[in-house]
């Protein structure tokens, strides 16, 4: 504890300079005052002035910022990051440009791959078919007519070996949107990464392993929650060890608000969600700073321009606090929410669609202010098919032209100190909180999903959002307002038909020829057993992808023991 | 005139239900009697589930592009059972041409992104007057 020397003259500086903000607030409440009887007495435009949520006041002045607010104070860079995680902001490094991509097989996607490096993109990011997201072979029955059409098919460890055919893993980040089976497609690319000679400690990237929000929103589930739970957990404490510039989880808001949030749930539910996983690894046994660096977030970033970025401030401020004084972490790795962005997908149009083009840039400027390490930025196309060649330059370009002609990136938080974006910082922090204490008032996430509240939480807001564009209290270019004649499509699509599905099939028959069925059958056993033990199951599964044991058989094996989720049905 | 019983379903992997949601409450809030099947279903369980509650109408909700799959199978196995009355609508990511073919093997009209819920109120509304007068 130090002691502070207080002086006659000091205390006289201080009444100085308290007397005179004192004297400045009241001209300036006298001047707001001024404004507002002139305000009120003019005449409006008939519009709804709303965020996602809420109306927002005409004008916001320092009388706005709460006197106790410690905004004023904070610097990049030192807690509580409300400013950004790095006092170089993006004079260090500009963020990751990483579009999704994935479609059709592995060796279809591979190409589409080294067609993005070559385009400059610093950073890959695999999107799954659906029968990869539930954990099911090309050749399974229930991947029939899915096979490649929303994402590659990856089925099993020769199939992510061509995935990244030429592309050397220990040079690359790689992101892969993979929850259920998360560990398992990790197990594939862990393996492939060995058969390319690489030092797996050397891998970066972040596998997206986020359940909870799979039961929130997204949907793409395998196992009930409390084995899913484990498994997430045996991930952090395995890649802590193995993979140690690896991201086990990416603790995503992106698919909250896509099925209907705003932006305070998104916020919210989001990071309960962070706080679960984190009560889960310290329950383990885990030393808090030993896996909470390797924690990710992902943000949806979606029209309301401030209120977006007001949402990425007030995130990193949340996550800082409650790790340093409801976790007890120290490491200031942990502390730091480190995150990756994407325009949202559900403010895409298929009316008029080049407009799209428009809604992306302003969105990949309000992640950009936001500070996001890494973007996504949809493309044109993406309300009708999977984005075309072309359409995903144009997104690419929208980044760059961001990073290197509008300045933007040269100043780091530019728009803190702003007195509206200070409020909202601060008002979507108030209404986490809230959010936090309902959630624990409904006996937490695990609780809330079980009971549904969760998911019907979004679903209030999605019906409210659905019936205000209908009643046009809010406008959507070319949907609801300024509707052209010319409908159908100007743009050229993707079409990927179902060669994909056959290809797969002749791969998966031949590997199931080739490969060492007894190695196989022994290695599924041994998981088999191990679910039904405490053990990290990791080296197991790592086992089985090295063995060629294909995703839906290692699925299988630990749904043996595991069972099968069982949503719970309601509208 | 009595209530209109429809199902809505979602077929297939994809477990984007915001739309299916979104339509069901819209349905039900127009007076339909509404049943949702819930995500991951295949399209022997929804035929099933069409037959056995007895539904004058099917909605199905499909982002995944395997509508062309999905859809001939459910109205294959409604007719194999004697129920090729029912209206087969739906809606979701599917492209205009596949739109017309799937028109052409005897769905209903399928609506794509943008929507609103009252067309869609209306499109089954005039159906069920008109089969309702066909059937009388």
């Amino acid at each position: 504890m130090t002691t502070v020397e207080v002086t006659e003259a000091a205390i006289e500086e201080a009444t100085e300079v308290g007397l005179e903000l004192g004297a400045e607030l009241e001209r300036l409440r006298a001047e707001v005052a001024h404004w507002r009887a002139k305000y009120d007495a003019a005449k409006k435009r008939n519009a709804l002035f709303v965020n996602s949520s809420d109306e927002v006041a005409p004008l916001y002045t320092a009388l706005d910022i709460p006197s106790d607010d410690d905004s004023a104070t904070e610097v990049p860079g030192e807690y509580p990051y409300t400013r950004g995680i790095h006092p170089t902001g993006y004079r260090g490094k500009l963020w990751t440009m990483r579009q999704f991509a994935g479609f059709g097989t592995a060796l279809q996607t591979n190409a589409r791959y080294k067609f993005l490096l070559s385009q400059g993109q610093t950073g890959l990011s695999v999107a799954f078919d659906f029968p990869t997201l539930m954990g099911y072979d090309s050749d399974h029955p229930r991947s029939e007519g899915e096979v490649g059409k929303c994402g590659v098919a990856i089925s099993s460890l020769a199939d992510m070996e061509t995935l990244f055919e030429g592309i050397p893993l220990d040079k690359v980040s790689t992101s892969m949107t993979i929850n259920g089976p998360a560990v398992i497609l990790f197990a594939f690319y862990v393996a492939a990464a060995e058969k390319q000679g690489v030092d797996i400690k050397e891998l970066r990237g972040t596998i997206q392993n986020d359940i909870l929000k799979e039961y929130m929103a997204q949907h793409a589930w395998v196992y009930p929650i409390e084995p899913a739970l484990r498994l997430i957990v045996d991930n952090f404490a395995w890649s802590a060890e193995h993979v140690p510039a690896w991201n086990t989880i990416s603790i995503s808001g992106y698919h909250i608000r896509e099925a209907g949030a705003t932006a305070a749930q998104e916020l919210a539910f989001t990071l309960a969600d962070g706080f679960t996983y984190v009560e889960r690894g310290i329950e383990r046994g885990l030393d808090v700073d030993e896996f909470a660096p390797r924690l990710s977030f992902f943000w949806d970033i979606h029209n309301d321009f401030f209120e977006e970025i007001a949402k990425l401030r007030a995130a990193r401020r949340i996550w800082a606090r409650h790790m340093r004084d409801r976790f007890g972490a120290k490491d200031p790795r942990s502390l730091v929410m480190r995150f990756h962005s994407q325009t949202a997908g559900v403010t895409l149009t298929a009316q008029q669609p080049m407009n799209n083009i428009v809604r992306v840039a302003y969105q990949a400027m309000a992640a950009v202010l936001g500070g996001t390490q890494s973007l996504h930025t949809n493309s044109m196309d993406e309300t009708l098919a999977l984005p075309t060649e072309h359409a995903v330059q144009v997104a690419l370009r929208t980044q760059q032209v961001l990073a290197y002609e509008t300045g933007v990136p040269n100043v780091i938080d530019p728009l803190g100190g702003s007195y509206y974006i200070e409020s909202l910082t601060d008002k979507l922090e108030a209404e986490a909180e809230d959010l936090f204490a309902q959630i624990a008032e409904v006996g937490g996430v695990v609780m809330g999903l079980e009971t549904g509240w969760l998911q019907r939480k979004i679903a209030e807001s999605s019906a409210r959002q659905q019936w205000e564009i209908e009643q046009h209290r809010r406008t959507i270019v070319g949907v609801n307002e300024f509707v052209s004649d010319e409908e159908g499509l100007t743009i050229p699509l993707l079409k990927v038909g179902a060669e994909a599905e056959a290809e797969q099939r002749v791969r998966m028959a031949k590997l199931r020829a080739e490969r060492d069925s007894v190695l196989v059958q022994k290695s599924l056993d041994t998981l088999r057993d191990a679910a039904r033990t405490d053990t990290n199951l990791m080296p197991y599964i790592l086992n089985c992808a090295r063995a060629y044991c294909t995703l839906y058989e290692i699925r299988a094996a630990m749904e043996d023991v595991f069972g099968a989720y069982r949503e719970p049905v309601f509208f | 005139m009595r209530p209109i019983r429809v199902l809505v379903a979602k077929p297939g992997l994809d477990g984007h239900d915001r739309g299916a949601k979104v339509v069901a409450a819209a349905l039900r809030d127009a007076g339909m009697e509404v049943i949702y099947t819930g995500l991951h279903q295949t399209p022997e369980m929804i035929a099933t589930a069409a037959v056995q509650e007895d539904v004058d109408v099917v909605g199905l909700s499909i982002l995944s592009g395997a509508h062309m799959t999905l859809i001939p199978r459910v109205l294959q196995l409604l007719k194999d059972q004697g129920r090729d009355d029912v209206l087969i609508t739906g809606g979701g990511i599917i492209p205009k041409e596949d739109m017309d073919a799937l028109e052409l093997q005897g769905t209903g009209r399928l609506f794509g992104p943008g929507t609103p819920t009252s067309e869609l109120i209306e499109y089954i509304r005039a159906w069920f007057v008109e089969h309702e007068q066909q059937t009388a």
